[in-house]
């Protein structure tokens, strides 16, 4: 692939040389400044003040059909001004996200997020697709690779195809990083998200490494990327293992309030997150054959679970309230 | 060495007919010779050139002996059926497809002057599901989503072009996966479809379709026959539309259908013989399919003259379809709203 030279990852902010260890918390917002007509008109004051106008000409554009899906089926338009205003909400008030080492994400080109995965519903995921957008200087859309059972269900699996989500195999994840997207796995899978909440922050089998071949074979970095926060959003007590089977479903979970509160149970709990973005590990500094080693790749693997593994552990350390932060 | 003597079945089809027009009228080319079991419509035959039709079935030994005493040197396979417009007896196209292939390459392995064989396939070869990669390539396994419907046909058709290949290893062997093909002439199950006032799609899914346009098709066709290239290749406009989107692009009105209801909506269409909906079709409007086609453009030298969006526009232009819904004029509301706004 032709990114391998691109992939270089070049630090956006020269100041306090370490990518946000233990210093004071960036403002989230410092980035829309920046006069990039290539970044997407998504946040920003003045976008803001014509927000209905926005609103009527998607609605043209829809009525018309007059609006571009790339191969994967990712809409940009739609995810900007439908999809992503009710998460921002989710992500600024009920969540107060906090993000640390956005200076780790490349400028351009590709990169492989790879990140812990926890909360029973995947919510965890939509909130770093947000922090990226909202807080890379360019606002670009992470795209993130799903479970076929996302892309099975009705709306859900169209509603993810639109913003910019495509199946966790090896011919789309290379595909993305090979036209230099930012790429968002979560290898834990079903074994990570619906973990129950006595092992919380502690990282599953991080799958076969297919990732890591990805990557290997298109030469991008990968960034490490820890999320606290997710783990107590539903603390998962048990599993109504016939009832997950009934419905089909990877695990039915029993938390404090669900399904004894109905609906009501299914609301999260407002903690407080962190998603920190760590130092990216370069990969185009092996043999274009190196993704055929499976040694390597394993210890690939558990370099990258290791490096997550201890910044979650560093942030906990550094938090005294799960809701407060 | 070039061409001479080329041999086009399924002219009576839309792809094969035009193809022998284009032959016919080609003067590098000795003889040009259609069949099919059907003649070739009208227009095909006003502008046939110096081209013959012969009526045969590929299913005949007939065939084998026009191919030797016409010195056949180029076979060009394009009666194979994936996506009938209209509803057709299953089991009379699985016949030609299947059956009249085997005898076709039965007769070309026998006749040592046949050098080359261009065959039509599809892209629906790869299936459709949830468990599909996004973009297939040529290389990609090929799963047809039902184990009885068209896509299986050509699986299986394709799979006796290999074998024919690794038995000739002479003959020079070009497999085009077409998607579907759109055009403003072009009698298509996705142009049947689209041509419907209302026009039901599977409830909670939005496919994604690439399109190719007749003349691109054709133009592939046309330089498989005449030049050489060897391999397999994707054919498929750049770009995608959303099968909501095309709807819309198109002003009809989308009608959701429950999953479980679509068969009866299918049954209901074939019986109205309005439209054939095979299974096949279904599962292309559950997930939709993508091909990449850098090997057509890198390799095979043909960069598509039309994109998805394009080949659509046109056919909703050429077609004359009157929106039944007319977006351009709500969507004009809406741009009009917003300059009020501005002056307030």
């Amino acid at each position: 692939m032709t990114t391998s030279s691109s992939a270089q990852v070049i630090p956006l902010h020269r100041d306090g040389g370490g990518p946000g260890r233990g210093q004071a918390p960036r403002p989230d917002r410092d980035a829309p400044v920046v006069l990039f007509p290539g970044g997407s008109a998504g946040t920003g004051p003045a976008a803001e003040q014509d927000r209905l106008g926005r609103l009527l000409t998607f609605l043209a554009h829809r009525l018309t059909g007059d609006f571009t899906v790339d191969e994967f089926g990712f809409d940009p338009e739609l995810t900007e001004t439908v999809v992503l205003p009710p998460l921002r909400l989710l992500y600024d008030r009920w969540f107060r996200v906090e993000t640390h080492g956005v200076e780790n994400l490349p400028l351009d080109g590709g990169a492989l997020l790879v990140c812990n995965h926890s909360g029973v519903l995947p919510l965890d995921s939509v909130m770093t697709a947000l922090a990226v957008h909202d807080n890379h200087p360019y606002h670009r859309h992470l795209r993130m690779l799903g479970a076929d059972l996302v892309f099975k269900t009705p709306l859900l699996g169209t509603l993810a195809r639109k913003s910019g989500q495509t199946l966790a195999c090896a011919p789309d994840a290379e595909r993305l990083l090979g036209a230099g997207e930012l790429v968002g796995v979560w290898p834990e899978g079903f074994k990570g998200v619906g973990k129950p909440f006595s092992s919380r922050y502690r990282l599953q089998r991080f799958g076969r490494g297919g990732f890591v071949s990805a990557a290997l074979r298109t030469g991008v970095p990968i960034v490490p990327v820890s999320i606290v926060g997710a783990e107590e959003i539903y603390p998962k007590l048990g599993d109504l293992k016939p009832l997950a089977r009934l419905l089909g479903l990877p695990y039915f979970p029993v938390t404090p309030f669900f399904p004894l509160l109905g609906p009501l149970g299914a609301v999260p709990l407002p903690t407080k997150w962190h998603i920190e973005f760590g130092e990216p590990l370069p990969t185009d500094a092996y043999d274009p054959e190196a993704h055929e080693d499976p040694m390597l790749v394993f210890n690939l693997t558990d370099q990258v679970r290791e490096a997550i593994q201890q910044m979650l552990y560093r942030r906990l350390s550094q938090r005294r309230s799960v809701f407060k932060g | 060495m070039p061409s001479n003597i080329v041999l086009v079945t399924g002219v009576a089809g839309e792809l094969g007919g035009r193809l022998l027009t284009r032959l016919g009228n080609n003067p590098d080319l000795e003889r040009v010779i259609g069949v099919d079991t059907s003649p070739p419509r009208e227009e095909v035959l006003r502008r046939i050139g110096h081209a013959e039709f012969v009526r045969a079935d590929i299913r005949n030994p007939l065939i084998a002996k026009i191919i030797s005493t016409a010195r056949v040197d180029t076979v060009v396979h394009a009666s194979t059926t994936c996506h009938p417009a209209g509803p057709g007896r299953r089991m009379a196209i699985k016949e030609v497809n299947v059956i009249g292939t085997m005898r076709l390459l039965a007769a070309c392995q026998r006749s040592p002057l046949v050098r080359k064989l261009v065959v039509k396939s599809t892209a629906a070869v790869y299936g459709a599901s949830s468990r599909s990669p996004a973009v297939f390539t040529e290389d990609s396994e090929l799963i047809p989503a039902s184990s009885n419907g068209y896509a299986k046909d050509a699986v299986e058709m394709e799979g006796y072009v290999r074998g024919l290949a690794r038995r000739r290893p002479d003959i020079t062997v070009t497999t085009a996966r077409l998607v579907n093909l759109i055009g403003p002439d072009v009698d298509t199950v996705l142009s049947r479809y689209f041509a419907m006032p209302v026009v039901p799609t599977v409830f909670g899914y939005d496919a994604r379709l690439q399109l190719v346009h007749s003349s691109d098709a054709l133009a592939v066709l046309e330089q498989a026959t005449l030049h050489d290239r060897p391999g397999v290749f994707n054919v498929g406009g750049d770009g995608v539309l959303t099968l909501s989107q095309a709807i819309r692009r198109a002003g009809r009105v989308e009608l959701p259908v429950a999953r479980a209801m679509m068969p009866s909506v299918s049954r209901l269409l074939r019986g109205a013989r309005v439209v054939d909906f095979s299974s096949d079709q279904v599962r292309l409007l559950n997930f939709g399919r993508v091909v990449d086609n850098t090997r057509l453009k890198k390799v095979f030298g043909y960069i598509p003259r039309w994109t998805t969006q394009d080949a659509f526009d046109d056919y909703v232009q050429g077609r004359g379809l009157r929106p039944v819904v007319d977006g351009q004029r709500l969507a004009g509301l809406a741009t009009a709203v917003d300059g009020w706004r501005a002056k307030l």
